[in-house]
């Protein structure tokens, strides 16, 4: 799809600020681009390449070791099912193998109305609230195969739309710099960079 | 059954609909211990406090961390704390509840620890997948500096440090505190080789380095107001203060808990009601993982052993993240040993040999097995297999790789298949798990039936 909107370069701009160098933004610039598309795009990773001074080869080396990076489209809805040690010993994979029956695809894989995707993840810190999974990583605890059909009617309605933005959402409030932030780091970082 | 009590330190706040607000932080005693630091003692006494208390770190590898600090090489500038908030050993659940429902104090911990070791910045590398945690810390982080409590002049006084909020992507392996700082500099998370590259001496672009789990950075505040020797006072003198347990698996109500450290024991935590209650349906212990997949297991005749880190250590395993896994009677113990190694073989980087390719095969053997499709030498080649990744398959690991990931993914087989050695030849002979135990693959329907 796209380049990163001029917003978005004005944010990115903003997250550089805050490391002593520059490609330290570039996970958090990745995630920019997949908030605005619901993927990385390429043309975002060779925008982000211009703004941190790299080859777009180099943002894709990063990008494509993170799991959480999708360089084709997914669902509206990414869910992400714990199948971990916890969540297997309380019937995880019953749970998985409902939703892929539910959805009628398998894991890995995205509805044909671009909906929902659903994926069988690793240990999502959520162990005592097993079988647990994540909506745009949002949690759902205690997951039955029943709360689990109310939670595809209620996507699919369009309910639970403020709770849980698109995917490629993360959190709803971001750090920002203000007059209070003191540079030390940073001013420090290229006193040492530039000798 | 009597269990040990002690003060709420880090989860004070917890119960509370506005702990983690700055209002809310600021009115149950909040930043006190900061305005303490700054204002009244010198960053070696912060030190000293963080030392007496002998704190040991909550991340994993439970070094001390006033032990820790004291490695930075002297007049070497910058120097860079690295929080790891990077939360993913399998059952491990305390720091995302950490940074979820008491920001501040981890904020609070983070600028006193940068305060004492005279850190130029510090980096909050929370974990990807943890939107809500990312959310909180953010508005937290923008209401501190608004108030005074990190940027310019702190608190009024001379010092000034930023703290730069980020986050992963999805990679266990991050949680390594070389493959953290790797990440942060915006590389692939692949562990650096030590020596030379011990953060402490080299570490982010190279400089002196600190990297501290959320937990551990937590308790900073109450040990600055508190002294040292109170934290010290609690526990057990070999494990020292409070600390948070995450006790998930086949018990009746699994729960995240802030124990005395070294003197709770685990049959406590499984039974006793202010915990877990009991094992699920009456049930018994065949296991347990005493803390997180990396460890090794224990059985029954480890019940009774405290939570204490020397004790554990000596008896083959380690208390790790704080990640306590039941698994009672009923559990196909060549299903749970698949499963944690098929996670390590999907988070292995991939930058050593052994256990790229050892882990990968590890899963495959398991899984054949699982499908009924096991050989009679499977058994003798999973051992062969992890002896080329953990030389020896003891503990503590020795190991041919540069992390311990590789090396993580023999405990679960070294555990599962010594004990439960007829239960994997059963599953190559006849396809299935012996009768008693359940298969967690059960079907849709017949889950329904």
């Amino acid at each position: 799809m796209s380049r990163l909107s001029d917003e978005r370069v004005a944010l990115a701009r903003e997250i550089i600020g805050r490391f002593p160098r520059k490609k330290s933004a570039l996970i958090p610039l990745l995630h920019l681009a997949q908030e605005q598309d619901g993927y990385v795009a390429q043309d975002a990773m060779v925008h982000i390449a211009e703004l941190l001074d790299l080859a777009p080869a180099e943002v894709y080396g990063t990008a494509s070791f993170y799991e959480m990076f999708k360089f084709h489209p997914v669902g509206k809805y990414c869910i992400n099912i714990c199948t971990n040690i916890s969540c297997q010993l309380v019937g995880a994979w019953n749970l998985l193998h409902h939703a892929e029956e539910r959805l009628g695809i398998k894991s890995g894989g995205t509805t044909d109305d671009g909906l929902f995707t659903i994926e069988d993840v690793e240990c999502i810190a959520a162990c005592t609230e097993a079988p647990a999974l994540q909506v745009n990583y949002r949690y759902r605890y205690k997951v039955t195969p029943d709360s689990f059909d109310s939670l595809i009617e209620e996507l699919e309605s369009g309910e639970l739309q403020g709770e849980i933005p698109p995917h490629g959402t993360l959190g709803a409030v971001r750090q920002i710099t203000t007059a209070a932030w003191s540079n030390r780091g940073i001013e420090d970082q290229a006193k040492v960079d530039s000798r | 059954m009597s269990v040990p009590t002690g003060p709420r330190i880090i989860t004070s706040r917890f119960d509370l609909a506005d702990g983690h607000t700055y209002a809310g932080y600021l009115r149950t005693g909040g930043y006190a211990s900061l305005r303490k630091a700054v204002g009244t003692m010198t960053p070696q006494q912060v030190h000293d406090e963080v030392k007496a208390a002998e704190i040991q770190g909550r991340g994993g590898a439970g070094f001390p961390a006033g032990t820790k600090w004291g490695f930075l090489p002297a007049g070497v500038f910058p120097r860079y704390l690295v929080i790891n908030g990077d939360e993913s050993e399998p059952g491990t659940y305390k720091d995302r509840m950490l940074m979820e429902r008491d920001p501040h104090q981890l904020i609070e911990g983070i600028v006193i620890a940068c305060y004492a070791l005279n850190a130029s910045q510090a980096f909050l590398y929370v974990r990807g997948e943890m939107a809500h945690a990312q959310e909180r810390l953010a508005q937290a982080l923008n209401d501190a500096y608004a108030n005074n409590m990190v940027g310019k002049n702190i608190c009024g006084s001379t010092f000034s440090v930023d703290i730069t909020l980020t986050w992963g992507a999805g990679a266990y392996i991050v949680g390594e505190e070389t493959a953290l700082i790797e990440s942060l500099e915006g590389e692939r998370g692949m562990p650096r080789l030590k020596p030379p590259f011990f953060p402490a001496v080299k570490g982010l672009y190279m400089q002196p380095t600190i990297v501290n789990n959320v937990e551990t950075l937590a308790n900073v505040p109450y040990i600055v107001g508190k002294g040292g020797g109170d934290f010290k006072s609690i526990g057990a003198p070999t494990s020292t203060g409070m600390r948070m347990f995450a006790v998930s698996g086949h018990v009746n109500k699994p729960g995240v808990f802030e124990v005395p450290n070294g003197v709770t024991t685990f049959r406590m935590l499984f039974e006793a009601p202010e915990y877990c209650g009991g094992v699920r349906n009456g049930g018994t212990i065949k296991a347990f993982i005493p803390g997180g997949a990396s460890a090794m297991w224990f059985f029954p005749e480890h019940l009774d052993m405290a939570l204490d880190k020397p004790t554990v250590d000596k008896a083959g395993s380690m208390l790790g993240s704080g990640a306590i896994v039941a698994m009672d009677q009923t559990t196909d113990m060549v299903a749970a040993c698949w499963r944690i190694v098929r996670f390590f073989a999907r988070e292995s980087c991939g930058k050593c040999t052994p256990c790229r390719e050892g882990t990968t095969w590890l899963e495959r053997v398991l899984k054949r097995m699982l499908d009924g499709h096991g050989r009679a030498e499977d058994i003798d080649l999973l051992f062969e297999v992890s002896e080329s990744i953990s030389p020896g398959i003891a503990w503590p690991p020795r190991q041919t790789t540069i992390c311990p990931l590789g090396p993580s993914a023999v405990s679960p087989i070294a555990s599962a298949v010594r004990r439960f050695r007829h239960e994997f030849e059963h599953y190559i002979e006849h396809g299935r798990p012996i009768d008693g135990v359940v298969s967690p693959f059960v079907t849709h329907a017949a889950s329904h039936a």
